[in-house]
């Protein structure tokens, strides 16, 4: 059994297109900080820090923890970067309360970030090397087939997509740290946006987004909050991306990161157990597909739960009350965010998203080809 | 020259006093010129407190005389309100498209006229940092200051990597193959699973792999996408990527579905590799123009 492991504070940057008023150091400070702050604790009160981002290429900045170290009051102790692509922040977080959960550390400072302005994610997920014939361009076109292929299977139909593109910004309008605001955000407002990759339109998409998302991770011994998030259970799993059988719509390695965290959580029934969830859906499409690989719903029935509205901010199960990734993606911190979030709903500070009472909520990432995957549980008992 | 048609009689005159006239600057102006001159922006305070920037001689919210305490402001401020001139004039500050602007300098109470080079209106807007380019040589004129120019915010860096890449056993023995008009792949010894592109273990059993197989170059569109984004490695949009299933394979693999409007691709599709001719033919993928219908019967997924 390990050493329980708590959140104790969380701090976000407004997460913005471009921001050009602080350097990448200051980006990732003012995130930090702020979880600082959240827990009443200073630089010299962590033990050690854990930094995660998506690839290097992203920044051109090779090896950033080397450079973020002293931007992070890391000097003299220990840091380390984490990498699993898009599922990084959650990655960071995991990592970051494994060295609590191993009686390692009593305090550790986890951060994640993204400043997307330095270049061009597509153009960075799109170096095609010689000799490969490689036709995907960007995410969106590695993604689509999948999608399309989740549609063929289940038979949803075509405005599933387009409801959570509505339902995830109508949150964002909530969280003052949302990148997307989009006002009196409709159905016909997302079917009039321009098919990128079919079925995928525009506001079927996640922005691209300059942020950062910090937490201080605490010992039970160590503690500075009267309500800190508990983390309930963590789980990791990855698959190769080329492997014949592999099911690229409902991934085995997605299905055992929910059934491993939910074990360690004592969660049977995810959709009943569970009061909030905030998971990775770049693309609309996800919600539903996610909703089935994480077991809340039976496989082809994700999208009725979409549908009717189960997953809003009223409903039974709210998925993504901060408006999630589709409402602001910095993408080395999205999963960061998506494990802030949580914890923040079940400390009740969640703000103008928090959902009532919420107790116990699933903190989700995904990454590459979708075989990264990075859950945690946390709650407001201690375990 | 005069015209001769009395209708359009007319002739230029221009009055210049020869030398230019001068202006006595007083001890006010004077001052901040002269500062000027020594790459200064000064301003002069009024008896209520307030810093002119330019300075005058009197107050002029009171009409008293200012006092005789001058104040070095700047170099840099704030844009307060701007204009764009998109067409310079002679005798405009700058030959290039600038914005008039309202600056107030640091530490100034009121805000100074003067050009700001930006390069492009979508660089102004209220609250923009700016500061002085002096000339080298300066005379004591308000065009000692060049031009306003904003702050530095962002640089470019130049960051470049070259590789030398091979394309290692497994590619190559499979470009060989591209290169003569056949799909080499494999069977792991394990799960029995065939793999294309060739490779030399197998991602689920981890197990070297040792069967080379040739495949069919016809397949099965299993899902794809209509890029609606112009891409160079496609001849146009909407361009279609499909995960074809080539025959006795249990992999897809990516590649452009072609002979077909887009929106009449299906899954289920079968497809047949469209090659190049074989006098055009390298160790390369572009070996393959794309996948085109066989008009065969769509397979059941």
């Amino acid at each position: 059994m390990s050493n329980p492991c708590a959140v104790i504070g969380v701090g976000q940057t407004r997460y913005t297109t471009k921001r050009r008023d602080v350097s990448i150091a200051g980006l990732v400070r003012e995130a930090a900080l702020r979880a600082l702050q959240d827990a009443g604790l200073t630089w010299q009160d962590i033990d050690a820090v854990v930094i995660g981002k998506a690839p290097d290429l992203f920044e051109g900045v090779m090896m950033p923890e080397a450079y973020l170290a002293d931007a992070l009051g890391a000097a003299g102790k220990p840091m380390m970067r984490v990498h699993t692509a898009g599922s990084v922040g959650g990655s960071t977080a995991l990592v970051g309360a494994s060295l609590i959960q191993g009686g390692v550390h009593d305090r550790v400072l986890v951060v994640a970030f993204e400043k997307q302005s330095e270049s061009n994610a597509t153009w960075a997920l799109s170096t095609h090397q010689p000799f490969s014939a490689s036709l995907v361009v960007g995410a969106g076109g590695y993604f689509a087939p999948h999608i399309r292929e989740y549609i063929r299977r289940s038979g949803a139909p075509e405005h599933i997509g387009h409801l959570v593109a509505v339902k995830d910004r109508q949150n964002a309008l909530k969280n003052p740290y949302a990148h997307l605001r989009i006002p009196g955000i409709n159905l016909k407002m997302v079917e009039s946006t321009p098919m990128l990759w079919e079925p995928i339109r525009y506001l079927d998409t996640c922005p691209s987004s300059d942020g950062a998302c910090a937490m201080v991770l605490s010992s039970a011994g160590k503690l500075t909050d009267s309500t800190p998030a508990w983390v309930l259970g963590t789980a990791m799993r990855s698959e190769p991306i080329f492997r014949a059988g592999r099911d690229t719509v409902n991934p085995q390695g997605g299905k055992d990161c929910a059934a491993d965290v939910y074990r360690q959580a004592g969660i049977t029934d995810p959709r009943r157990e569970i009061d909030v969830a905030e998971v990775y859906v770049p693309f609309s499409w996800y919600e539903p597909m996610w909703l089935e690989n994480l077991g809340f719903a039976t496989e082809g029935e994700g999208w009725k739960l979409t549908e009717s509205g189960a997953t809003a901010l009223d409903g039974d199960i709210p998925w993504n009350a901060s408006g999630g990734v589709l409402s602001s993606n910095p993408i080395g911190a999205s999963g960061l965010i998506r494990f802030a979030e949580a914890a923040l709903q079940v400390r009740g500070m969640a703000g103008e998203h928090q959902v009532d009472g919420a107790r116990r909520a699933l903190g989700h990432a995904y990454g590459g080809g979708a075989q990264f995957f990075a859950m945690w549980m946390v709650g407001s008992d201690r375990p | 020259m005069p015209s001769s048609d009395p209708t359009t009689l007319r002739a230029r005159h221009a009055l210049e006093f020869p030398g230019g006239y001068t202006r006595t600057t007083g001890p006010v102006i004077g001052r901040f010129l002269t500062e000027l001159r020594d790459g200064r922006v000064v301003g002069v305070r009024t008896a209520a407190g307030r810093t002119l920037v330019p300075p005058l001689e009197y107050d002029p919210d009171t009409g008293d005389a200012v006092t005789e305490e001058f104040v070095e402001v700047g170099p840099a401020g704030t844009v307060e309100s701007w204009a764009w001139v998109n067409t310079p004039r002679k005798g405009h500050p700058l030959d290039r498209p600038f914005a008039w602007a309202l600056i107030r300098l640091d530490g100034a109470d009121t805000a100074l006229v003067h050009a700001v080079d930006a390069g492009d209106v979508k660089a102004m807007r209220p609250g923009l940092r700016v500061r002085p380019r002096w000339r080298a040589e300066r005379t004591g004129h308000i065009t000692d200051i060049e031009s306003f120019v904003p702050e530095v915010t962002r640089i470019v860096s130049e960051v470049r990597v070259e590789y030398s890449l091979r394309p290692g056993l497994a590619l190559t023995r499979f470009l060989q193959g591209v290169a003569e008009g056949v799909f080499i792949g494999c069977r792991c010894g394990g799960c029995h699973k065939v793999y294309v592109p060739y490779r030399l273990s197998c991602p689920e059993c981890g197990v070297s792999i040792t069967e080379e197989v040739a495949v069919p170059d016809t397949g099965t569109v299993t899902t794809f996408a209509i890029n609606n984004l112009p891409d160079p490695r496609a001849p146009e949009v909407p361009f279609v990527s499909a995960y074809i299933q080539l025959d006795g394979t249990d992999i897809p693999m990516i590649a452009l579905v072609g002979g077909i409007a887009a929106h009449e691709v299906r899954q289920g599709m079968r497809v047949r590799a469209v090659w190049v001719p074989e006098e055009e033919r390298t160790m390369s993928m572009s070996n393959i123009k794309w996948f085109a219908p066989t008009g065969e019967p769509d397979v059941e997924l």
